[in-house]
């Protein structure tokens, strides 16, 4: 209770500190508007913004895979209406759903749809309704890999399973032989590298792992990875530069980090071609996907197994969380025209040039619909 | 009249739950207090005895919350919370247990004593009575920055320049020492307890070096003229009269250093491979310590997960009282070598 207590007054500091660092931005920004008008982006991305009467201040927490995308997002609508600021702090899925239960936040993002005991706990926080997943940003997950003399590699679910449980030990394994013909596989040992603090992406790694290879793959999934052997790091940043350090290693990790040397898997879908990890490919596998949520809640059931051409299905959906009714009257204006602004086309158009996926035209119509329904 | 009051109020302050103090040695306080008769030694009285109490409220605090939260969480946990190998909360039942946390992080603190603490007092020994002091001023001050540097920035060099450098000493070790099994390295990422542990000795060093050297410093100026004058060599007394002198004081040091080594966090975040399992090499990756379980899992933990975490905490402030209890009882022990606790 204490911890709590004291937890808010130091949010509310932080939240002063921010706000008042924001105000005064906001003036500066102001003044460069005035003065260059007729800037053609800046007034193209301001029109499509609708602030309607929201201002103050938006508070909100949750998945770090979605900051970056949250944080274009904020830059963006910051500028078209500076009476709001939008504070995210990407203190994790699990740290976010909490601060929404508790009413701390208006709204939160999470790389897994909200479990029944959370929809419980927030019923509490919405007065007369409760806490929904809207899908908002997709992103692939990339397998990468950086084994000297290989620049292409191709795998398959079995293989990746196989290879992620420590059954595959060596670069020059038949299996892998046979889904890369030609290639000049080493005699090496691969060490494969997994996160060591739970995490949305794990979560979702496993989720298709356990979905496209049940047999290969007989862990019950979660955040917090359960196969033994291979390294462990902190954070897709500490799998990427593990992955960087070691000959022969292999990891996942955000297509976003999946860079510099590092070679990205392409999966062998059965599909007619290997499919490698990107934005486009990325929105076609969410394209496959059925929403499952009953009411307005958008929560989604990808298809792992798709076969569609170029669909990725190695995907992570992040979810912005907020009441559909109950929301605090002080902030529904902020977060309805901030959420409004993400799910709309200027929103979703400007994910693909930062490493993640926009939500395909079927489900973020729907996402929207919902948003004007929220009160 | 006003100071005596104010004493009454600091006495009633503690909750229950607090060990007050016991009841004779404030008595005597008290007659001590009365005796003094200006007000200043009153006025320190009441302040230095309200501090006192106040750490006893706080530490009896940490432990109710500690102690509340953590059997909201082991209530429920379906495998037993001090054997299991597996930390996973968000199981339905949920499944954790700290075997491999009090493991590691019990063996990664030995590896860094075992490192540090002939490191640090050959260092103090060398800046107490070795080198001359336009040396030793210098040398003293660098460790003592050591001691102020952050102990992510520690984790940083760990992961940036010590893991990719530790390949060579794993190699000659599988070499000549692999057939121990403690020994044995499967040529992956040198991201293991031991490399830890080496870590961990280099934070730590600067701390007991700079209590040592102090310590080292007060050693009686007449007892080493004394040795001298019986033709004792250097080393001679240093063994004679400054080791012994100096050896409760050692173990002070110790003590804080191993309090660091126990309790760090990010630094073994970055640098350790982790799982959850106990392997008889230090070289293979693999183990883990509580802080760094609690820095890796508690970001994405809900409630719940919080909740588990918090209780393998309470296992390490266990620990962490017994070592202290342990070194208290050994310093005791040996007072009748030191003229400084006397």
């Amino acid at each position: 209770m204490k911890l709590q207590r004291m937890n808010r007054r130091a949010l509310s500091l932080g939240a002063l500190a921010v706000s008042g660092a924001l105000a005064l931005t906001a003036c500066g920004s102001d003044d460069t508007g005035s003065s260059s008008g007729s800037s053609s982006s800046a007034t193209a991305a301001a029109g499509s913004i609708k602030c309607d009467d929201a201002k103050g201040q938006l508070l909100a927490d949750g998945s770090s895979a979605q900051k970056n995308a949250i944080d274009a997002w904020v830059k963006n609508f910051t500028q078209a209406c500076s009476g709001v600021q939008v504070n995210y702090k990407g203190s994790g899925s699990g740290a976010g759903v909490t601060a929404f239960t508790q009413g701390q936040v208006a709204f939160a993002g999470s790389d897994s749809a909200l479990k029944p005991d959370a929809v419980a706990a927030s019923k509490s926080v919405c007065t007369g309704g409760q806490g929904i997943d809207l899908p908002m940003v997709a992103g692939p997950i990339a397998v990468a890999f950086n084994v000297s003399g290989v620049d292409n590699l191709t795998l398959d679910a079995a293989t990746i399973a196989k290879i992620f449980d420590g059954k595959i030990t060596n670069w020059n394994d038949a299996a892998i032989a046979k889904l890369n013909p030609g290639a000049k596989l080493p005699d090496l040992k691969i060490q494969p590298y997994h996160r060591s603090d739970e995490s949305g992406t794990t979560d979702n790694f496993t989720k298709y792992l356990i979905a496209a290879t049940p047999d290969n793959w007989k862990y019950s999934g979660g955040k917090a990875w359960q196969a033994k052997g291979g390294q462990a790091a902190a954070g897709s940043s500490g799998v990427a530069q593990g992955v960087k350090q070691t000959n022969g290693a292999i990891g996942y990790m955000e297509l976003s980090y999946a860079k510099d040397g590092l070679g990205t898997v392409a999966v062998n879908t059965g599909a007619s071609a290997p499919v490698k990890p990107s934005s486009d490919g990325a929105t076609k596998a969410v394209a496959a996907a059925q929403v499952v949520g009953t009411g307005s809640d958008l929560s989604l059931k990808l298809d792992y197994n798709t076969k569609a051409e170029g669909a990725y299905p190695l995907t992570l959906v992040t979810y912005e969380i907020a009441c559909d009714k109950g929301n605090k009257a002080a902030t529904l204006p902020a977060t309805k025209a901030f959420l409004r602004y993400i799910a709309s086309e200027d929103g979703q158009g400007i994910l693909s040039g930062i490493d993640y996926a926009p939500i395909p035209d079927a489900i973020i119509a729907k996402v929207r619909t919902t948003i004007e329904g929220l009160s | 009249m006003d100071i005596s009051t104010q004493n009454t109020d600091t006495d009633d302050t503690p909750p229950p739950t607090a060990p007050a103090a016991p009841p004779p040695v404030s008595a005597e306080q008290k007659r001590a207090a009365r005796g003094a008769t200006r007000p200043g030694d009153r006025i320190f009285l009441g302040l230095s005895r309200g501090s006192g109490i106040f750490l006893l409220v706080i530490m009896a605090a940490i432990a109710v919350f500690l102690t509340y939260r953590a059997s909201l969480a082991i209530s429920k946990d379906d495998a037993n919370f001090l054997t299991t190998f597996e930390w996973n909360t968000s199981l339905v039942p949920p499944k954790f247990g700290i075997a491999v946390l009090a493991f590691g992080t019990v063996v990664s603190s030995v590896i860094a004593m075992v490192i540090a603490v002939p490191i640090a007092v050959a260092i103090a020994l060398f800046i107490t009575h070795y080198a001359p002091r336009r040396l030793s001023g210098p040398v003293a001050y660098v460790i003592d920055l050591l001691a102020a540097v952050p102990s992510i920035v520690y984790g940083l060099w760990g992961a940036l320049v010590l893991v990719p450098h530790m390949d060579g000493l794993f190699g000659w070790l599988n070499d000549y020492l692999g057939w121990t099994g403690v020994f044995s390295w499967e040529k992956g990422a040198p991201r293991s307890m031991l490399t830890v542990g080496v870590l961990l000795a280099v934070m730590i060093l600067p701390v007991i070096t700079n209590v040592s050297r102090e310590v080292f410093r007060q050693v009686p100026q007449m007892h080493e003229e004394a040795a001298l004058a019986l033709g004792a060599t250097r080393w001679e007394v240093i063994r004679m009269s400054v080791l012994p002198f100096g050896r409760s004081g050692v173990i002070s040091a110790s003590m804080l250093g191993l309090g660091r080594a126990l309790g760090e966090t990010m630094a073994v975040a970055t640098v350790l491979s982790p799982d959850f399992d106990i392997h008889a090499s230090l070289l293979n990756p693999g183990g883990g310590t509580f802080a760094q379980n609690i820095a890796s899992k508690f970001n994405e933990a809900t409630e719940f997960g919080r909740d588990a975490l918090i209780a393998s905490g309470l296992v390490l402030f266990v620990i962490t009282l017994l070592v202290n209890g342990a070194a208290r009882m050994i310093i005791a022990r040996r007072k009748e070598y030191s003229g400084a606790n006397a």
